[in-house]
C-alpha cells in the first residue's frame, strides 16, 4: 500500500458551514490564519480536533472541516485534557474567549497549563461579553462602562500573560487579530510546540467593544505602543525603530537611541527561555490611553519551556505497567488474593 | 500449625449458623485490619460474610474518645448471608469509648471481650463514663457475657522476649484480640499467620511478633478457666457454589467491573474523578490498573472529571467518571452535553447522605431523582443501581454496556453502605461474561455519500465516530442539531423531532434488558416489597421471615430505574399491595406511582443507616394483618 502525500490547502480545511460571525468582527481573520496555519503545518483532516467552549469565539470549531467538539461555557479544556489523555496521537486546538477561559473556567485554564497536556490554545480576547450582547468579561478595563457596569468598571482586570506564566505554562504568546501572517507563524510555532500552548489574540468586537485595542492596531499609533519581541533581538520599537528597553537592575526603562549616551548593545535582548524575564515582559500592561509615560505593549512569544506533556507521562506510566505484557481480563477478575470453594 | 478441634482441656463446643461479630476500638487500635483478617480467615475456611466498616469521619479524631470509636462489623454464617448483621452477638471492646458507643446494638446475653488495659482512670473519663465509674464494675452489665482480659498487659508478658520496643508490643494487641476470636469460633490461625508473613515480608522481627500475639491470644483462650468454662463455637462452611473466590467491597467491585467492561469490549477505559468520600476508592482501584491499559485523570474539580471523560469517550475511549451526590450536582450540565453529542459514558454515583455536605461517610438512597432528572431540558439517562458489594461489580459492567451500545451517558447507583461493605465473589469465567460490542462508524474515501454524525440504526443508536477515521470528520456540540448531519440547527419541528428521538432512544432500552423477575415469593398474592439498591439484604431476609410465618408476601429488586423493565407494571399488579422500602423520603415510589398509576405504600428511613431486616420485618406484618 502506498500513501500519496497530497498537501492540503486552506480551502480543504474549510467547512461547509457559514461562518455566523458580525462583519468586520476579528474572529474571521483568526479563522482564516488557523486554516493557512494547519495546512502549512501538513496536517491532515482526520488527524485534528477543534475543541471549543461557548461564547462567539467557541463557534469556531463549526467552521474548521476537521473533526470538532464544541462543549459549554468556560470546559473546552477539560474536554481537549481527555482527549488527548486518551488519544495522544491526535492534534487537539482549542478554541477559547476571555469570558469563557478566565472566568467561568478559570479553574480549569490553571490546571490545564501546569499539567501541560499539548493542547494548541488560541484564546481570543475581546475584552467583552459578546455572544450575551455586551457585558463586561474578567480582561475588560477599570472604568469600563458596560451594561453591568453603567457606572464604570471596578474589577482589576486579569492579565493573561502574567496568570499563564504564574501557572506554568510552557508556551506564551500574545498577537492581535490584524497581526496576519505573524499570527500564522505564531500558531505554527506553538503547534511543533509540545505542551500547552497558550496564544492570546488581541481581537476586535465592533459590536459590543470598538476599538478596545486601537492603541495597539492603529496605523499612526502602533510604532510607539507595541513591542514585537524576537528571540535573540534587543527590544526595540517605535516608528523610526528608535527606541529601547533596558534593563535597569530588575526595572525594565524605555530608552531614546536618538541619545547618543545610549548604546543598542546596552538593551534587553529578548530570550525565549529566560522565565524572569519573561515574567517581568508580562508586566508590560500600561494603557496608553491612561497616561504619557507608558511602557509599549509586548507581542509575539513571550516564554518557551521544554517540559514533559501529560499524556507522555501518563503513557509512559501504562507502558511501564505494561511491560511484561499487557493484564488479562482472567487476571484482572481474579485479583491477588483467592480461595477455592471445593 | 494450631490445631483447631482438639484443646488442652475438654471444652463444650456449640454449633451456630450465624454470627455477627463487632471489633471496636480506638481508631488507633488497628480494628480495620483486625476485622478484615478475621473475615479473610471466615471466607478461606468456607462460611458465608458480609462486612462493614464504620469509622469516624474525621482522620485523626481524639483517642479514647467516642467520636474516636472505629469499628469494622461482620456476619458469617453456614447459610447465605446478606447483610453484616444488625445487633450483634459478640463486641469486642478495647476501651471504654467503644463499649459505650456500641452496647445498645448488642444482643441481651451476648459476648463482651474488653481489653481491661482500655478502662482507666484517663479512658473512662474520655468516653464520658466518668472517672469512677468503671461499667466493668457498676454491676451494669450484668445481662451480658463479659469477658475482662488485660490484653496490654498480656501482650507484653507474651512478646517480652522479642527485643521489640514497648510501643511496637502494644501495637500487637489487636493480634492478641484476634487470637483469642479464632479459638472462641473454632478457626484456624494460618490464613493469619502467612499474610503476616507476606504484609512484614522485610520486616521478620515485626511479623513474628505479630504472630507470636496471635499464637498467646489463642493460647490464652485454650488455657484459661474463664473461657474453657464457657465452651467455644462453631460455624460451619456455607453451601457456596463451587470455585474461585475473592473478598471484594462495593467500590473494588464497581472498578473491576468497568476495567473488565473495556477488556471485554477491545477498549481503553478512562476515568476522569475527582476524589470524594465514599467514591474516591473507585479512583484509586482504577488508578492501579494501569497493567490492564486503564488511564486514570484526577481532575482539578469534579466538572472537569466528567467532561475529561467526555472528551476521552469522543475520542473512542470507555470512558467513565466516578462521584458522590455533590458531585454528580456539579456535574449535571456536562450530562445534558452527554445526552445531546450521545456519546457514551458511564457515571458511578456512590450514594452518600445529603442535601449539600451531608453525612459523606453514611449511605443514603436519596440521589435517585438527581440521577433521574437532574438535568435542564429533556435530558433522558438511563439509571440502573447495585443491589450488594459483588453486585456493584455486575452493575458497572452493565452500564457500561448499555452506554456504549447505545450511545449514550448511563447512572449506576450505589452507596456508601455497598461501597464499603465487602463479601466473597465468585470470580467469573470471561467467557461468562457478556459481550459489549461498539459500533463505530467505518472510514469513508473520496466520492462516498457525505457521513451523517447522527443517522439511527432502528434502535434509534447513532455510531460512533472517531477522530483519526479518514473520511468521518464532524462537529458536535451543545447546541441542538439538525437530523442526521448535526449541524447546528435552530428550526423548531427539528428540535421537537431531535428531543423525541433521544427520548425514544432510551426509553427504547426497555427491549434490550431482562424481564423483571420476582427474587423470592409467590407470584401472585397479598403484598410486594419493591426495593432498589443496597436494601436487598434486609428485604430478603424479612420477606423470607413473613413467607415462613405463613404470610403471602413476595420480593422484587429493580436494577433497571430508569427504563423500567417492561413486565413492571403487570408484576406490580398481581398483588394486593406494594410496599417500598427506601433510604430516601420515597423517590422510587413516586415514579412507581407516576408510571404506573397506582398506590404503593411507603417505608421510608433517612438515619444515615441502612434498614435492618427487623423494621422491614415488622413493617410486612403490620400491612398483611390489615389485608
Amino acid at each position: 500500500m502506498t500513501d500519496t502525500l497530497t498537501t492540503l490547502t486552506a480551502k480543504d480545511f474549510t467547512s461547509n458551514q457559514e461562518p455566523k460571525w458580525c462583519a468586520g468582527c476579528g474572529d474571521h481573520a483568526v479563522l482564516q490564519q488557523l486554516k493557512s496555519a494547519m495546512a502549512d503545518l501538513g496536517l491532515k483532516t482526520e488527524e485534528v480536533v477543534v475543541v471549543s467552549g461557548i461564547g462567539c469565539s467557541s463557534r469556531l470549531p463549526y467552521y474548521v472541516a476537521t473533526y470538532g467538539v464544541h462543549g459549554i461555557h468556560g470546559r473546552a479544556l477539560p474536554v481537549a485534557s481527555g482527549l488527548k489523555a486518551a488519544r495522544p496521537e491526535l492534534n487537539v486546538w482549542v478554541a477559547t474567549g476571555d469570558g469563557d477561559a478566565l472566568s467561568i473556567g478559570g479553574n480549569h485554564y490553571i490546571h490545564t497549563i501546569r499539567r501541560n497536556p499539548d493542547l494548541n490554545v488560541i484564546l481570543l480576547n475581546n475584552e467583552i461579553y459578546g455572544l450575551t450582547k455586551g457585558q463586561y468579561s474578567p480582561t475588560s478595563k477599570i472604568g469600563q462602562r458596560t451594561v453591568t457596569s453603567p457606572n464604570g468598571l471596578i474589577d482589576h482586570p486579569i492579565n493573561t500573560i502574567a496568570l499563564t506564566l504564574g501557572a506554568g505554562g510552557t508556551f506564551v504568546a500574545r498577537v492581535t487579530d490584524r497581526d496576519g501572517k505573524f499570527m500564522r507563524e505564531i500558531f505554527k510555532r506553538g503547534a511543533e510546540h509540545r505542551g500547552t500552548s497558550l496564544i492570546e489574540i488581541y481581537q476586535n468586537c465592533p459590536i459590543f467593544n470598538d476599538n478596545a485595542f486601537s492603541a495597539f492596531t492603529d496605523r499612526e499609533r502602533k510604532a510607539d505602543t507595541t513591542l514585537y519581541v524576537e528571540h535573540g533581538q534587543p527590544l526595540v520599537f517605535g516608528k523610526e525603530s528608535d527606541k529601547g528597553i533596558r534593563l535597569d537592575g530588575f526595572k525594565p526603562v524605555k530608552v531614546d537611541l536618538n541619545d547618543s549616551s545610549v548604546s543598542k548593545n546596552d538593551l534587553w535582548i529578548h530570550d525565549e527561555g529566560d522565565f524572569n524575564k519573561a515574567n517581568i515582559l508580562s508586566r508590560f500592561f500600561d494603557d496608553p490611553n491612561a497616561s504619557e509615560d507608558f511602557l509599549p505593549r509586548p507581542f509575539g512569544i513571550f516564554y518557551v519551556e521544554d517540559r514533559f506533556t501529560y499524556e507522555d507521562a501518563l503513557t509512559a506510566q501504562v507502558e511501564k505497567a505494561q511491560e511484561n505484557g499487557e493484564g488479562t481480563l482472567e487476571a484482572l477478575l481474579a485479583g491477588n488474593s483467592t480461595w477455592t470453594i471445593k | 500449625m494450631t490445631d483447631t478441634k482438639t484443646t488442652k482441656r475438654q471444652v463444650n463446643v456449640t454449633s451456630k449458623t450465624s454470627v455477627t461479630v463487632l471489633f471496636a476500638g480506638d481508631s488507633g487500635d488497628g480494628m480495620q485490619l483486625t476485622g478484615t483478617q478475621f473475615a479473610n480467615t471466615v471466607a478461606v475456611y468456607g462460611s458465608d460474610l458480609n462486612t462493614f466498616p464504620n469509622f469516624p469521619s474525621e482522620i485523626r479524631a481524639p483517642a479514647g474518645t467516642i467520636s474516636g470509636v472505629s469499628g469494622f462489623q461482620m456476619q458469617f454464617g453456614s447459610t447465605a448471608v446478606y447483610t453484616p448483621g444488625a445487633k450483634f452477638d459478640v463486641l469486642i471492646a478495647m476501651n471504654a469509648a467503644a463499649l459505650k458507643s456500641n452496647i445498645d446494638k448488642l444482643h441481651h446475653g451476648g459476648i463482651i471481650i474488653t481489653d481491661t488495659d482500655g478502662f482507666d482512670a484517663k479512658n473512662l473519663k474520655l468516653s464520658g463514663y466518668g472517672e469512677g465509674n468503671s461499667p466493668l464494675e457498676d454491676g451494669s452489665l450484668q445481662d451480658y457475657t463479659l469477658f475482662e482480659i488485660p490484653v496490654v498487659s498480656l501482650t507484653r508478658a507474651a512478646l517480652a522476649d522479642t527485643g521489640l520496643s514497648v510501643k511496637n508490643i502494644d501495637r500487637c494487641k489487636n493480634m492478641f484480640i484476634l487470637g483469642i476470636l479464632y479459638w472462641l469460633y473454632s478457626l484456624p490461625i494460618d490464613t493469619t499467620v502467612k499474610t503476616l508473613q507476606t504484609k512484614f515480608k522485610n520486616k521478620a522481627d515485626i511479623a513474628d511478633a505479630n504472630i507470636k500475639a496471635v499464637q498467646a491470644g489463642y493460647n490464652f483462650g485454650d488455657e484459661t478457666d474463664m473461657f474453657a468454662q464457657f465452651g467455644r463455637f462453631e460455624v460451619g462452611p456455607a453451601e457456596m457454589k463451587k470455585g474461585t473466590y475473592r473478598r471484594v467491597t462495593g467500590n473494588e467491585a464497581a472498578a473491576i467491573g468497568l476495567a473488565a467492561a473495556s477488556k471485554k469490549a477491545g477498549l481503553k477505559l478512562f476515568l476522569g474523578s475527582y476524589p470524594i468520600t465514599p467514591a474516591t476508592e473507585i479512583l484509586q482501584a482504577l488508578a492501579n490498573m494501569k497493567k490492564w491499559g486503564v488511564k486514570t485523570f484526577q481532575a482539578e474539580d469534579e466538572i472537569a472529571g466528567v467532561l475529561s471523560s467526555i472528551g476521552a469517550s469522543y475520542g473512542g475511549a470507555l470512558a467513565a467518571t466516578s462521584t458522590s451526590g455533590p458531585g454528580l450536582a456539579l456535574k449535571s450540565e456536562a450530562l445534558g452535553l452527554a445526552v445531546i453529542m450521545e456519546v457514551p459514558l458511564v457515571v458511578i454515583n456512590v450514594q452518600r447522605g445529603g442535601p449539600s455536605t451531608g453525612l459523606p461517610t453514611k449511605p443514603e438512597q436519596s440521589d435517585l431523582f438527581i440521577a433521574m432528572y437532574g438535568r435542564h431540558g429533556d435530558a433522558p439517562v438511563p439509571v440502573i443501581a447495585a443491589y450488594s458489594p459483588v453486585d456493584c461489580f455486575y452493575a458497572a459492567y452493565e452500564a457500561a454496556k448499555i452506554a456504549v451500545e447505545h450511545m449514550t451517558p448511563v447512572i449506576c447507583l450505589t452507596d456508601g453502605y455497598l461501597a464499603f461493605s465487602s463479601e466473597p465473589m465468585l470470580i467469573p469465567s470471561p467467557d461468562s461474561l457478556a459481550e459489549v460490542k461498539p459500533v463505530f462508524a467505518k472510514p469513508r474515501n473520496e466520492g462516498d455519500a457525505p457521513y451523517l454524525p447522527y443517522k439511527r440504526d432502528q434502535r434509534g443508536v447513532r455510531e460512533w465516530a472517531i477522530p483519526g477515521t479518514k473520511g468521518l470528520e464532524h462537529r458536535i456540540g451543545g447546541l441542538e442539531k439538525a437530523n442526521e448531519t448535526g449541524n447546528v440547527s435552530h428550526d423548531p419541528l427539528n428540535h421537537q423531532l431531535m428531543t423525541d428521538l433521544r427520548m425514544e432512544k432510551v426509553a427504547s432500552i426497555a427491549d434490550c434488558i431482562p424481564l423483571q423477575t420476582i427474587d423470592n415469593g409467590p407470584e401472585k398474592g397479598d403484598l410486594l416489597v419493591l426495593g432498589w439498591g443496597s436494601t436487598y439484604g434486609a428485604i430478603k431476609i424479612a420477606v423470607n421471615r413473613a413467607i415462613e410465618a405463613g404470610h403471602s408476601v413476595a420480593h422484587a429488586h429493580l436494577r433497571y430505574l430508569n427504563p423500567f423493565p417492561k413486565n413492571l407494571g403487570e408484576i406490580l399488579r398481581n398483588y394486593k399491595k406494594v410496599l417500598i422500602p427506601e433510604n430516601n423520603c420515597g423517590q422510587l415510589l413516586l415514579m412507581i406511582r407516576d408510571q404506573f398509576l397506582i398506590d404503593p405504600v411507603a417505608f421510608n428511613k433517612v438515619e444515615g443507616l441502612p434498614f435492618n431486616e427487623m423494621e422491614i420485618e415488622a413493617k410486612i406484618t403490620d400491612i398483611v394483618k390489615e389485608l
